[in-house]
């Protein structure tokens, strides 16, 4: 008889409580939600004031003139406004709009993105109103081959595509004039046109999709209203 | 993970040096344990990077074991694997959020590695292998030397690849214009290349020894066993 009245206890040991088992939960999760808390307000203005250098720095590279950079928004209605913390509206394009060292108005950079050949291919590019055109794009990432893909930040001919890329808008403003292309190296006759770098047109079509995708989206709302960012606020 | 601990050839518990230099040479985790492989290859194309995914991985792996060691007790087994990834991934979101704060270069070149280091096996491996089992001394010096173990052979391979790939060492150029890089090293098969090349020399090394002194047997290449290889 003894038997049966041990057998409960050592199952009993075994098996922890319900409640023990919440309670470590609990009490881990809540310690783990303290440092990641902390952590993150730690290092938010830091991490912040970095990624407003990193912007900065590639927008100063594709517009020369600029010596400093205003973040706004471009609403899907066609409205400007200020780029503040927090997630944009849907349908919100992020610009920089660029002054020189007088205070005075040196053009729009904006991000474009395109697929490549190992990854996404992130281009900034600099806008200038006086040419209707792109005169200079940054690399903002990419993964593409080295050696191969990379040359578009080197290769001379190619970036000179960019020197007054013409992205002139249709009479009615609605859309680009002519579609920014990328054809094969050495046939280039369009101011629109990109020369491609032979051995690379993967990633060379990857920027000049990523410039047109954007250029498209973005410069039929903002040209109609460049005159509300013509003073630095 | 091999046996519980690494007594196998030690009668008394390990020294505290012991504890932190296992990881450093005697079961050193990219070349003899070969875990960890995901980071290990993928991010190694420089010496620069290779250095500090080795010590993002070496943060996570001393705060998480000394976490998992010192609530131990507290932790029951029915829920320890949940608990351990949670110390885990707090941790590496601590290093996601210090390397966005450090060097935004730096974060975009070592990309989804970093929070990919949740994964990585020597990681949750230490944890339950050693952490669980031993006091937070020892099991945070344990995972130190863990940590710069993997360090180590991360930059063994990062700088072996840079010299090659890109003809310079931590950035700094080594051989003038006239040199033709070898792109297939900062290319991913490049980092099964050189991963190949050190494993090659070691066993040679360890076969040599193991032939010099022939009188004691000892079979260390025994330790080169893992359930999770990859990750």
């Amino acid at each position: 008889m003894n038997a049966p009245a041990k057998s409960p206890a050592p199952a009993a040991v075994q098996a922890t409580s319900t409640f023990a088992l919440l309670r470590t939960l609990s009490v881990v999760s809540a310690i783990c939600g303290v440092i990641i808390v902390v952590s993150y307000l730690a290092t938010l203005d830091r991490a912040k004031a970095n990624r407003r250098l990193a912007a900065e720095r590639a927008v100063f590279k594709v517009l020369p003139d600029a010596s400093s950079v205003k973040e706004y928004l471009a609403l899907p209605s066609g409205e400007i406004i200020p780029a503040g913390g927090g997630d944009p509206p849907p349908g919100a394009l992020r610009f920089y709009s660029a002054y020189d060292a007088a205070g005075r108005f040196a053009g729009i950079a904006a991000e474009g993105a395109a697929k490549g050949y190992a990854d996404l291919v992130r281009v900034m590019f600099g806008y200038s109103e006086s040419c209707h055109c792109i005169v200079g794009i940054g690399v903002v990432s990419m993964r593409e081959t080295p050696g191969i893909g990379d040359k578009i930040l080197t290769d001379k001919d190619f970036l000179a595509n960019f020197k007054a890329l013409d992205v002139r808008l249709k009479d009615d403003l609605s859309a680009l004039a002519n579609d920014v292309k990328v054809v094969k190296h050495g046939v280039k006759t369009q101011p629109w046109q990109i020369d491609a770098i032979s051995g690379a047109t993967v990633t060379s079509r990857a920027v000049g999709k990523g410039i047109n995708d954007a250029a498209q989206l973005l410069l039929p709302r903002l040209v109609p209203r460049l005159d509300q960012l013509r003073e630095k606020s | 993970m091999s046996g519980p601990s690494p007594a196998a050839f030690s009668m008394a518990p390990p020294s505290r040096w012991e504890e932190f230099t296992e990881g450093m040479w005697r079961r050193n985790p990219v070349f003899v344990m070969v875990l960890g492989m995901c980071p290990t290859l993928a991010v190694t194309v420089s010496a620069i990077n290779s250095i500090s995914m080795g010590l993002a991985t070496t943060f996570v792996l001393a705060a998480s074991c000394f976490l998992v060691s010192a609530l131990r007790r507290l932790i029951p087994k029915e829920v320890r694997i949940a608990t351990y990834i949670v110390i885990i991934a707090t941790f590496v979101t601590v290093v996601d959020y210090a390397v966005q704060a450090i060097s935004l270069d730096l974060y975009e070149a070592l990309g989804a590695y970093i929070q990919l280091i949740v994964a990585n096996c020597l990681v949750l491996g230490r944890a339950e292998a050693h952490a669980a089992r031993a006091a937070p001394i020892p099991a945070t010096l344990n995972a130190i030397g863990m940590g710069l173990g993997f360090t180590l052979g991360l930059t063994m391979i990062g700088g072996v690849r840079e010299i090659l790939g890109a003809g310079a060492f931590f950035g700094i150029p080594l051989f003038g214009p006239g040199f033709q890089p070898w792109v297939v090293m900062v290319l991913p098969p490049g980092g099964f290349f050189v991963m190949a090349g050190w494993l090659l020399l070691f066993a040679v090394v360890r076969r040599r020894l193991a032939a010099r002194d022939a009188g004691a047997v000892r079979s260390a290449p025994a330790a080169n066993s893992g359930a999770c290889h990859g990750a």
